[in-house]
């Protein structure tokens, strides 16, 4: 009985008559997808970047997003948008500690940990970021690694701290003098024996890589 | 058969306890090893954030050197071996969980994309080397002591069992993850070690934060970050009633031990959690001789853990405990988010 009724009242349209036409719409924005191409490209293998839906699993299981300026998916919109200059100044790379929890979780295979090294190259070529910190510690690694093809903690810490740290110098001296009296750390680094073989394929990477 | 190993920077100096308890270990479970010759550092995390192509090719030198030192003899392992032995890729055992991701990382990439291997190769060219992605295997230490040996060698030669000894069973990061070739139990709740420690006759903590991270590098670029990861973790294994917990990584074993104190004192806590590698607790339970083991060189003292199961080191062999810090000494200037963190 009840159907019946509903079937014989016309049908109600809401304000019908009393507003004029819309507006024809804007055209769609055009967003420029160059930045997001050059990300893809400068990563190695397949990042999969293009697939992120945004669903925010990465953040979610992220131990350091807390501390990030953008939430790894918030990032991706970013690169997404175009938002070179803002991406490549945002602490979020620098914050990632490559524990891959993002990266097995994430529903769309996104390979985010290595998407992140390659904005934290890409900061470093253009200069760009708020803190050096992070790039310096990198940099004297790699310092220690292009000279003696090994790593070298003693000289690694000694340069860091005194940059960055210079106040946390005398916090953590002591307990450098504990590893050293322990026999865990080197008084002097390393090296290979084939030096300058490593360092001729590491030019040439270098020309290849300038190349690109 | 011997199998290759990549050692890694960390094992050659701060985490030489590692290196030490493993040559100690071999020849009871019948492991043989021998070290990749003249091999360089992976970069850790570091290098690849620097540059890519020289970080994959500073790698990649790594594994041409495998490869080239591997097929110049008859008797290293190979995989599938024991089912069919021809052909299969040369096994690289790494101890380290950044080596292992690393040198996994680049053998993938490499077979994945074409263009990186044209370019790693041209690079390593520059040296007289060559690589060609998949010819070596590259396994976790704990993947071929639980897949390879197998875990009744492991208990066989169990001398001392580790009964009523609480452990709590660390993966860290690298090494159950991404997992290229799906070897692990599970990415993120393995339990390869747990079956391992059962086997030295342990009581094994069902540890819900064995995956998670320890801080990696932030203890040097934003240490109140690493400071709280850590907490994290010393915190959950001490609730868990856990003596001491072991690792398979040397950054975590770094993070975890050497950070212990400073993370004490950012927080206001006294955690006195050790952190040994599972290979010293293999053997402890081998009956072998604790400094020959590198017992004594972790920052908190793990005498008073393997006391509890009588296992007593002697005094003149520790080294001395550390003094402890007065609580009420001079002022130390504080940073604004240190204060609120150390007094909540």
């Amino acid at each position: 009985m009840d159907t019946a009724t509903v079937e014989t009242q016309p049908p109600r349209v809401r304000g019908e008559g009393e507003r004029p036409p819309l507006p024809p719409l804007p055209p769609p924005p055009v967003v420029d997808l160059g930045f997001l191409k050059e990300v893809v490209e400068a990563t190695a293998g397949v990042s999969r970047l293009e697939m992120c839906i945004q669903c925010g699993t990465c953040g979610g299981s992220c131990p350091s997003a807390a501390d990030m300026d953008h939430t790894p998916r918030q990032l991706f919109a970013m690169v997404r948008a175009g938002l070179r200059d803002e991406v490549l100044r945002s602490n979020t790379p620098w914050f990632c500690v490559s524990c891959y929890h993002c990266v097995v979780r994430c529903p769309q295979g996104v390979h985010i940990t290595d998407i992140m090294y390659t904005l934290k190259s890409m900061a470093i070529r253009a200069g760009y970021y708020k803190d050096a910190t992070a790039p310096d510690f990198a940099k004297t690694f790699v310092y220690y690694v292009e000279n003696y093809g090994r790593s070298f903690e003693l000289g690694l810490a000694t340069r860091f701290y005194l940059r960055h740290h210079p106040l946390r110098v005398p916090g953590i001296a002591p307990l450098g003098l504990d590893m050293l009296v322990k026999g865990r750390i080197d008084l002097t680094p390393r090296r290979i024996k084939h030096m300058d073989q490593l360092k001729a394929i590491l030019a040439r990477a270098a020309e290849l890589e300038a190349a690109q | 058969m011997k199998y290759l190993l990549y050692p890694g920077c960390s094992m050659e100096r701060f985490s030489r306890p590692y290196k030490d308890s493993l040559l100690a270990i071999c020849q009871h479970i019948g492991l043989e090893l021998e070290e990749v010759d003249d091999w360089n550092c992976c970069g850790a995390t570091e290098y690849i954030a620097v540059s890519l192509l020289p970080a994959y090719s500073l790698i990649a030198r790594n594994l041409a050197l495998a490869q080239q030192q591997a097929s110049s003899g008859p008797d290293y392992h190979r995989a599938g071996d024991g089912r069919n032995s021809r052909g299969g890729a040369y096994t690289l055992i790494a101890p380290c969980s950044a080596c292992y991701l690393n040198l996994s990382k680049t053998d993938h990439y490499m077979g994945e994309s074409p263009i990186l291997n044209e370019k790693v190769n041209q690079a390593l060219a520059a040296g007289g080397l060559h690589y060609t992605p998949g010819t070596v295997e590259i396994r976790h230490l704990l993947d071929i002591i639980v897949n390879e040996i197998g875990l009744e060698a492991v208990r066989k030669a169990v001398v001392r069992p580790l009964t009523g000894l609480r452990v709590a069973p660390y993966y860290g990061c690298m090494t159950p993850r991404p997992d290229y070739k799906k070897r692990w139990s599970n990415p993120e709740y393995p339990t390869e070690l747990d079956r391992l420690l059962k086997a030295l006759g342990a009581e094994v903590v069902d540890f819900p934060l064995k995956t998670h991270c320890c801080g990696g590098h932030m203890t040097q670029i934003s240490p109140p970050v690493a400071y709280e990861l850590i907490r994290r973790l010393v915190h959950a294994a001490a609730q868990y009633g856990a003596d001491l917990l072991a690792t398979i990584c040397p950054m975590c074993q770094l993070n975890l031990d050497v950070y212990q104190g400073e993370m004490n004192r950012y927080f206001d806590t006294t955690y006195r959690m050790p952190i040994l590698f599972f290979t010293q607790l293999m053997g402890v339970a081998y009956g072998l001789e604790l400094k020959a083991l590198g017992l004594g060189q972790e920052l908190v003292d793990a005498r008073p853990a393997l006391a509890k199961i009588g296992v007593e080191m002697p005094a003149a062999e520790a080294a001395p405990a550390r003094r402890p810090r007065k609580k009420e000494g001079l002022p130390m200037p504080r940073m604004p988010g240190e204060e609120e963190m150390s007094h909540d």
